[in-house]
């Protein structure tokens, strides 16, 4: 994967995410973690290799039907203007309020929130509307990039119990962090990624000893 | 000297008013001095070839395909000049150009379908004329509020495609509110006028000797005109733009912020 001015971004890079599974991809900033997510719903195109959705080469599928199976959660909560209920209806228009509500109870909110203007929530509020946004459209894999690290702890913790809810409910998890005790935490399997690459296993090794000596751990 | 020519002499003596303005800039310190005589000089001149050449197209015993050769010329270089006015805007040449012809093609045939002109070349020249000049202005504003709103909004516009909504669908609000900011001046000005300002075309014919009721009439068929020029114009930029914006497979092309 290059970027339009021809630096190499991602190579060689090769990741599997399973139902009822959390991949956390970790690495430090800058090392392609978000570009590798952002390839797995089409909101990038690899300049090389393919990404594949239950066998089926995505570039092959319809990316907006793709984008509905594949849902995407960034790192800064994204509301949009309007009330909570506005917010669940750009995800889907013909919801009703069962199941607008029900989606929200699933992520930990309660039906008073449809009412609520998105931009008086907190920023854990915020990002739990946002998954439950994504949820609306019934995805098989869920792709989190950072969603905690504008969050306080409290929040972060929060957002990771849901993702391990939704994992065992059934969804597959892609979570990308440079919060190593998180990754620890959270995954069931760990990828590092440095400098575009899959960190072999002495140097994802060597990174994560690092990255706990100088102290890269939740607060 | 009469009312409909005010003669060389007229022309100097206007130019006083040019004077007086290069005196407040220097006693001020403004140094705008050389600018305002530079603008003047260059207004002059401009418009005076403009009216050379308008005095050929504009004779009654040309033909009218001279006026439609004028218009075609004032389309291109509109659409030069909308890309030198909004350069980070992709693909605003053709776009600005498309804008002004499809603002031409419709307001024309109004016009002369309707018959509230005849067809002739000193109604064509500068009716077109005025509809791109009034369009003009709102195609860069809408252009650069659009690729403005998409560059600071991408993150919202991503976070929209991301859920499964097709570009039309994602920009839709953006582009709305692009489309508002651009059409609000020319609303509040249409509403403005005659309590606020005389405008140009009607002062222009009351100069001239007609009638102010006629001149009245006349200003608001083109105010009428104007406003549903800039309102095609827009919206013609507005779409094909954020078409631009957008990859085949819906995504979000890279953006350069715009510099005020």
């Amino acid at each position: 994967m290059t970027s339009d001015d021809g630096v190499e971004l991602l190579h060689s890079v090769s990741a599997h995410v399973h139902s009822r599974d959390i991949l956390v991809i970790a690495g430090p900033s800058g090392a392609g973690k978000s570009t590798l997510l952002r390839l797995g719903n089409r909101l990038d195109v690899p300049s090389a290799g393919q990404v594949f959705l239950a066998g089926t080469d995505i570039a092959t599928l319809d990316p907006l039907w793709l984008r509905r199976r594949v849902g995407m959660v960034f790192q800064k909560p994204s509301i949009f203007p309007g009330t909570v209920r506005d917010n669940l209806l750009v995800a889907a228009p013909d919801a009703d309020e069962i199941r607008m509500t029900s989606v929200l109870v699933r992520v930990g909110l309660v039906a008073t929130f449809l009412d609520r203007i998105g931009d008086d929530l907190s920023g854990g509020e915020m990002q739990r509307v946002c998954i439950a946004r994504a949820l609306l459209t019934d995805p098989e894999v869920l792709l989190m990039d950072e969603p905690t690290s504008a969050l306080d702890p409290g929040s972060r913790r929060g957002i990771e119990f849901l993702a391990r809810e939704l994992a065992d409910e059934g969804l597959g998890i892609l979570w990308v962090t440079h919060d190593l005790a998180q990754a620890r935490r959270l995954a069931d399997r760990t990828l590092v990624l440095v400098d575009g690459r899959l960190a072999t296993d002495s140097v994802a090794r060597a990174y994560l000893d690092d990255a706990a000596d100088s102290g890269e751990t939740e607060q | 000297m009469s009312a409909t020519s005010i003669g060389w002499a007229g022309l100097a003596a206007s130019f006083v008013l040019v004077l007086v303005a290069v005196a407040l800039s220097g006693w001020q310190r403004l140094h705008l001095s050389r600018s305002i005589l530079w603008a003047s000089a260059r207004a002059a001149v401009q418009l005076l070839l403009v009216g050379w050449a308008l005095r050929l197209v504009l004779d009654p015993d040309a033909s009218v395909a001279w006026a439609w050769l004028w218009v075609v010329v004032m389309i291109t270089f509109s659409g030069i000049t909308i890309r030198n006015r909004a350069p980070e805007v992709p693909g605003i040449l053709w776009l600005g150009t498309l804008s002004m012809f499809t603002v031409i093609a419709v307001s024309l045939s109004v016009i002369f379908g309707f018959g509230i002109f005849p067809i002739e070349g000193r109604t064509v020249v500068p009716l077109a004329g005025m509809m791109i000049g009034n369009s003009m202005t709102s195609c860069v504003l809408v252009g650069r509020r659009i690729v403005g709103e998409f560059s600071d909004k991408r993150a919202e516009v991503e976070s929209r495609l991301a859920l499964g909504l097709s570009w039309q669908n994602a920009s839709r609000p953006y582009v709305r509110s692009a489309l508002v900011t651009a059409l609000v001046p020319q609303i509040e000005s249409t509403k403005a006028v005659g309590l606020v300002f005389l405008p140009g075309a009607m002062t222009g014919l009351i100069l001239a000797g007609v009638d102010a009721v006629d001149a009245v009439s006349i200003q608001l068929a083109i105010m009428y005109l104007i406003l549903g020029s800039v309102t095609t114009s827009v919206t013609v930029m507005a779409l094909g733009l954020s078409r631009q914006l957008f990859t085949r497979d819906h995504r979000l092309k890279r953006l350069s912020r715009p510099s005020h």
